[in-house]
């Protein structure tokens, strides 16, 4: 197990110390207040039109859906944020559309379900530590926006 | 007599942490306490709490704390392949070994586990050309969010679980026929 462990960790310290940074570093966030992995915060337009930015779960979705449904036949692309979502898409039953239409799932009309998240939170995905240790400041709000406050 | 009492607290210090630590093993904030959800909005009772949900599936210590290979392969779920009708379904078992050059473990890349899940095009060829060895990979692309980080470290097991990829052990011969990658 030991010598196993050692020719692991042979061609750098450095990765094993970026792994302790991250272990400590997930240690340490799991103890605030943690979005479930893989939940989107939708947030292109919401704040701006007063309504509470979108959260979408993963989770809740791959239980019911394979990723190729909504990354392959529907044209979700891989980026919170990426795919230019409003209401008239939706409604035109594109995006969340294809299956919030009273069909496939509930439709349109339960707003708050979607529109759920808190008011201010960017647009992000909840991603594990590691990533944010790579690309520090990944999940604070552009400096832009901070400004505003 | 007097080293037994001296270790005492020691020893209950131990059981504490290794309760706490079974604690934290597998759970689940509430919506309204993950720091996303608005807890003053009235629809949010509404909503699945993860625990509910996530704590009947496979286990695993990372991401959700779900094992999402076992729980679709075991039939524990059984999600939707397709809404449109004239989707193709196509499952393919090849296995590719990567990182051959490296010092860390080898990593046999399986299809199985990805197209029981994903489609081709969701990989190829934008992500990876489907040409062995005809992709230049690097872990520290991948904790940036590129190539195999682009799910691993958002939605499938993330990065942190790194015998999960460095899967086979290099001192060994690699089975016959064998697809070699970079
Ligand atoms: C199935 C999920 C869903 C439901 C239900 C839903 N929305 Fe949205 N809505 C979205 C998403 C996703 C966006 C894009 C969010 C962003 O980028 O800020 C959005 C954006 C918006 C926007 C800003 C962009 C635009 O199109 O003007 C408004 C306003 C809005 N929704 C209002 C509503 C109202 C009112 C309801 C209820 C009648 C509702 N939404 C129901 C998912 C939903
Ligand atoms: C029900 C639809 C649905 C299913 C099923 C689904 N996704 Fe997503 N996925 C989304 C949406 C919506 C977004 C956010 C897109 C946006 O904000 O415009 C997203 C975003 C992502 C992202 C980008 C995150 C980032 O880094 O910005 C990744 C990666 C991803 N999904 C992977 C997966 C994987 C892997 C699966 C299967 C295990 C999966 N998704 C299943 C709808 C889905
Ligand atoms: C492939 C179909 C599909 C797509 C696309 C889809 N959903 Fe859903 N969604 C469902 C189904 C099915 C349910 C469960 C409905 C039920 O329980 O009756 C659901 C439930 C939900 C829930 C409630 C989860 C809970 O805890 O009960 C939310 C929130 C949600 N979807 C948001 C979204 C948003 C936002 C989008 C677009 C970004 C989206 N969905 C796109 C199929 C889809
Ligand atoms: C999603 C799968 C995946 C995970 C998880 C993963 N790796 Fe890798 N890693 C790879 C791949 C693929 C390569 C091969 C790059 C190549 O072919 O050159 C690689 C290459 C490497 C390399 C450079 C080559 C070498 O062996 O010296 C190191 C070091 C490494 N990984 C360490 C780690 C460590 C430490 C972890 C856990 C923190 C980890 N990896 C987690 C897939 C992964
Ligand atoms: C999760 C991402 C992913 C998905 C989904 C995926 N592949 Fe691949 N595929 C890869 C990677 C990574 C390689 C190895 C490339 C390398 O060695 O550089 C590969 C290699 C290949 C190769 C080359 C094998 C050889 O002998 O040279 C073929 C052919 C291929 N894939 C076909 C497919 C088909 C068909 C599907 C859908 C049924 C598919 N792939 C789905 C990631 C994927
Ligand atoms: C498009 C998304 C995507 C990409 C890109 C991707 N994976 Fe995966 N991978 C998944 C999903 C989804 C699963 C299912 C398990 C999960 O969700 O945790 C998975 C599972 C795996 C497993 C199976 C683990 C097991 O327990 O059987 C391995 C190994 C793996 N991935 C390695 C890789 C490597 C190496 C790469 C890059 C060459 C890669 N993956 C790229 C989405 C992806």
């Amino acid at each position: 197990m030991r010598t196993e462990f050692r020719k692991f960790y042979r061609p750098g310290v450095l990765w094993a110390l970026a792994l302790l940074a991250a272990i400590a570093g997930t240690m340490i966030t799991t103890s605030e207040a943690q979005a479930e992995y893989g939940d989107v915060v939708i947030n292109n337009h919401s704040d701006a039109a007063g309504m509470r930015p979108v959260v979408f779960p993963h989770w809740f979705h791959r239980v019911r859906f394979r990723c190729k449904v909504c990354h392959a036949d529907l044209g979700f692309k891989f980026k919170a944020g990426g795919n230019d979502i409003n209401m008239v898409k939706i409604i035109d039953g594109q995006f969340c559309g294809s299956c919030h239409n009273g069909k496939v799932a509930w439709a349109v009309d339960s707003c708050d379900l979607c529109h759920s998240g808190k008011p201010g939170t960017p647009t992000q995905v909840h991603e594990s530590t590691i990533n944010l240790l790579v690309t520090p400041g990944a999940l604070t709000p552009a400096p832009a926006a901070a400004g505003k406050r | 007599m007097v080293s037994t009492i001296s270790r005492l607290p020691v020893l209950i210090l131990l059981l504490v942490s290794m309760a706490a630590w079974a604690q934290t093993a597998r759970q689940w904030l509430p919506l309204a306490k993950d720091g996303i959800h608005d807890p003053r909005n009235p629809a949010l009772r509404l909503l699945q709490e993860p625990a509910a949900a996530l704590s009947r599936l496979p286990a695993d210590g990372a991401g959700n704390q779900v094992n999402w290979v076992h729980a679709l392969e075991r039939g524990v779920i059984n999600p939707r392949t397709n809404i449109l009708p004239e989707t193709q379904v196509m499952v393919i078992d090849v296995d590719i070994y990567l990182n051959l050059r490296g010092g860390t473990p080898i990593v046999r890349f399986p299809h199985r586990a990805h197209t029981m899940w994903l489609d081709c095009t969701n990989c190829h060829q934008q992500l990876f050309a489907s040409k062995a060895g005809a992709n230049k990979l690097s872990m520290e692309a991948m904790l940036k969010g590129e190539q195999c980080g682009v799910c691993h470290g958002a939605v499938a097991f993330p990065l942190t679980e790194c015998a999960r990829c460095h899967n086979t052990p290099r001192n060994q011969p690699l089975p016959v026929g064998a697809i070699r990658g970079s």
